[in-house]
């Protein structure tokens, strides 16, 4: 009797032993892949606050710590070689046109999904499959074609041409109305019609409908899905790396690129600042909207 | 389909007072009034293909406008018309150019074309001739005084209509001994050695262009040239003045029948040439097969590493009551949450093998490290590391998420029937999972098929590959090739058609895979169903 119960505890504290082992094994390989994900961000970071701006005789410590490189950034070094960056007009021109892209294109989205949820026509059903069956073509590999057609646009209206901001956001646009237009009818089609039917009865009309009852609902998808739209489009790189070509039009990512061009390893810090300050604004908008974010990902595709 | 609210409402909705209709009137003849001069403007300028879609959008706009019928549709005009402009139209022009010859030496429309060879002259044998005197003037132009076999004068300037001159007329000086003047206002006469061994002299040529012009012909004689090649409409024609070769229009290029061309060619159909060209020509053959073989093994390898990283992460912390369950999460997140254009440029930093940090810590641990940028296989190594690292922790959220969607009585039932651990993952956990996160995993495949910011930014698609006739690395995928191809010539010209040829073929791949994605997902029942 004593001896089963000797082996029930032996057992059981194997058991425990067992437990307690791989949950330490399991924390010293989280500390490895945590070191795996953010050694890039603490390197850049240190890089950032190495007065040196070198990629050769960069440490995880720098040796000469200060804030030249974002004094750099601001073009207040005079010794500084590259002394003529155009850093805060990049960045504020990533933030016009996808602020200006990121509206348009959810009202334009948002209204052609009222359409499609709400009303009944002719041709809704075949137009919707239309819609889904374009978005195999991404059109991104009809760059060719959109640079072309932007260059001739410009030929015709130069303001709308290459090299301008109002060109690229015609082509975000372009580009984005399909998947957003089913993305925001089915977020439409889980607002009950009773509440479309109340308003009918108060004589309302589609306009006011939309307006005053449904998009009040919607707002809280809707700012995490334009947040989510301005960060696309602020990462985008390739689109605007065709259609801008002038150095003072060009975005943030297109900007940041070119420090990579030629003698990488003398602008290593001030690129280091860049980045930084580029990125930490999306970084925190990420990780506090975490949970949204994780259940967009998968809400988009998989069925539920 | 329930028909009744809708359509009782979207007739209502027409019957707006006599001012709203007004107003919409007046807007849509404005825009129409726009609409109009783009397109006259657009064919005239040659653009008849954008010219035509605008006129379909502009028709399509009216009618959605103007008929009470089509008022649903004023919902959604404008996203349509600009998915139309910047998705459906790019698709056909694509399709378009991938069977012309747009590009170098092709850029033209034949109606630009035409007079620029109607502009190209030559020195015919008994031109009539004249000796010559040259001026120069302080920014570099030239004048020149001629005088014909019959002793008759004249003043020709760059890009101005020669004429008859006499020494001592408004702004020309007195004639010298041999009655040739001894200046021109605003240029300076140069004496004749200078003039002799001036290089830029005997390039220039005097008068206006498609007028009557003069070029110099030796140190002491200046000839007239003609128009080299005339034009005949009727049969689509130039004729040689110089020798009566006959050019007919062969795929853009003026050409005779023993392969003499004209420049400049012009955009034409060239049928299957460019894909001819890729099956064919082993410059072109060569370096699409490695890059087409590696577009196929990239993503896959990435979707394989990021999706092993992210499940093994998502199983191993999924545990209830695990410490630091959440730090680790967001800690481990961090990667998917930084632009990933900055994260590949930093990456590009830190692998750079003379200065990066990765090697040189690796150097002074092992003496030896990867040769990232210069040898194939670690550059495609490279790629692949970048790529786990940028990725892994979607596929952990993904995965983490469907993980909890398995009911935890299919493990029990397992564990009674004697299954171990793998036994377990493998016969319940995995397939599970694959259906679930499946779709995903091909948007996955799908998106890292045309990651073009990696492959560019990271290494711009090297190393070469050699022997290569355009621009084209190891590590190319389609989609940076078709970027080389039409944007980054790298001196090698740029190649619209080409481009667009393999842009074709990249939408073949690209949708195959998307519609069987659709066909997994029964995404296609769910819209008719679900209406």
């Amino acid at each position: 009797m004593s001896n089963l119960a000797q082996t029930y505890q032996m057992l059981k504290s194997s058991q425990k032993f067992q437990k307690r082992f791989s949950r330490v094994v399991r924390l010293v390989v989280a500390v490895l892949l945590i070191i795996f994900a953010i050694f890039p961000v603490i390197w850049i970071i240190s890089a950032s606050f190495d007065n040196s701006n070198s990629l050769a005789t960069q440490d995880l410590i720098p040796a000469q710590a200060g804030i030249k490189n974002y004094q750099r950034l601001f073009n207040q070094d005079p010794d500084f070689e590259f002394s003529n960056l155009s850093y805060w007009t990049w960045l504020w021109n990533s933030v016009k046109v996808s602020g200006i892209s990121t509206i348009l294109s959810l009202s334009l989205t948002t209204m052609a999904a009222y359409a499609f949820s709400r009303l009944r026509f002719k041709g809704r059903v075949t137009m919707l499959k239309g819609i889904l069956l374009i978005q195999v073509f991404p059109n991104l590999l009809a760059m060719v074609a959109i640079y072309v057609t932007i260059f001739q646009f410009g030929e015709i209206i130069p303001v709308l041409g290459l090299n301008t901001h109002a060109g690229l956001i015609m082509a975000y646009l372009g580009g984005s109305m399909g998947m957003n237009i089913w993305l925001m009818k089915g977020f439409l089609d889980t607002i009950p019609r009773a509440i479309d039917e109340s308003g009918m009865v108060d004589g309302a009309s589609n306009f006011q409908i939309f307006w005053q009852l449904l998009l009040p609902l919607l707002r809280p998808i809707l700012i995490v899905i334009a947040i989510l739209s301005f960060i696309g489009t602020y990462g985008d790189f390739m689109l605007a790396r065709i259609l801008l070509t002038d150095v003072d039009k060009w975005t943030l990512m297109v900007g940041l690129q070119i420090f990579t061009a030629g003698q990488f390893d003398k602008k290593w810090g001030v690129f280091a600042a860049g980045a930084l300050i580029g990125a930490l604004p999306i970084m925190a908008i990420y990780l506090s909207l975490q949970d949204q974010i994780a259940g967009g990902l998968t809400a988009g595709s998989v069925k539920e | 389909m329930t028909e009744t609210a809708g359509n009782t409402k979207s007739i209502q909705g027409n019957r707006g007072s006599f001012f709203s209709r007004l107003t919409l009137y007046v807007l849509v003849a404005f825009f129409d009034a726009g609409a109009l001069w783009f397109i006259y403007r657009g064919f005239s300028l040659g653009f008849s293909q954008l010219a035509v879609v605008i006129t379909i959008i502009t028709i399509m706009l009216n009618v959605i406008f103007l008929l009470p019928k089509a008022y649903p549709f004023r919902w959604m005009a404008l996203g349509l018309s600009f998915m139309i402009l910047f998705t459906i139209y790019p698709i056909i022009f694509t399709l378009y150019v991938a069977f012309t010859n747009y590009g170098d030496g092709h850029l033209l429309t034949k109606a630009q074309a035409l007079p620029l060879i109607e502009k190209i002259t030559y020195l015919p044998d008994g031109a009539p001739t004249f000796s010559w005197t040259a001026y120069k003037s302080t920014a570099g132009e030239y004048a020149l005084w001629l005088v014909d076999p019959n002793g008759d004068t004249f003043l020709g300037k760059q890009n101005e209509a020669i004429v008859a001159a006499r020494p001592g007329d408004p702004g020309i000086g007195e004639g010298d001994s041999q009655n040739i003047p001894v200046s021109i206002d605003g240029y300076e006469r140069i004496n004749g050695l200078t003039a002799a061994t001036d290089q830029n002299l005997p390039n220039i040529i005097f008068g206006a262009e498609g007028d009557a012009v003069v070029q110099i012909t030796s140190p002491t004689t200046a000839a007239a040239l003609e128009q080299r090649f005339l034009y005949d409409e009727a049969t689509d024609t130039f004729t040689d003045q110089s020798n009566g070769d006959i050019y007919y229009d062969i795929f853009g290029t003026y050409s005779t029948v023993d392969g003499k061309t004209i420049k400049p060619g012009f955009r034409a159909t060239v049928g299957a040439d460019n894909f001819v060209k890729f099956l064919t020509s082993p410059a072109l053959r060569g370096p699409l097969g490695t890059i087409v073989v590696w577009n196929f093994i990239f993503p896959a390898f990435s979707v394989l590493t990021t999706f092993s990283l992210g499940l093994a992460i998502a199983i191993m912390y999924n545990e209830k009551g695990f410490p630091l369950k959440k730090l680790i999460r967001t800690l481990l997140l961090i990667p998917y949450t930084i632009p990933s254009v900055i994260t590949i440029l930093i990456w590009r930093g830190m692998l750079n093998p003379e200065f990066g940090v990765i090697n040189r810590w690796l150097e002074s641990w092992f003496g030896w490290a990867p040769p990232w940028t210069t040898d194939v296989f670690w550059a495609r190594v490279g790629v692949l590391l970048i790529n786990l690292w940028l990725g892994f922790p979607y596929m952990m959220l993904i995965t983490s998420g469907a993980l909890q969607s398995i009911s935890g009585d299919l493990y029990e039932a397992a564990t009674v029937d004697g299954a171990g651990n793998w036994k377990r993952f493998t016969k319940i956990t995995l397939p599970l999972l694959l259906v679930a996160v499946g779709p995903l995993l091909i948007s996955s495949y799908v998106f890292n098929f045309n990651n073009f910011g990696l492959i560019y930014l990271f290494i711009g698609g090297g190393p070469p590959i050699p022997g290569a006739s355009t621009q084209a690395g190891y590590t190319d995928i389609l989609i940076s090739y078709v970027y080389n191809l039409a944007f980054a010539s790298g001196g090698k010209g740029v190649q619209y058609g080409l481009a667009s040829a393999i842009s074709l073929i990249l939408f073949v791949i690209v949708s195959t895979i998307t519609l069987l994605q659709y066909r997994l997902t029964n995404m296609w029942e769910e819209v008719s169903e679900n209406v």
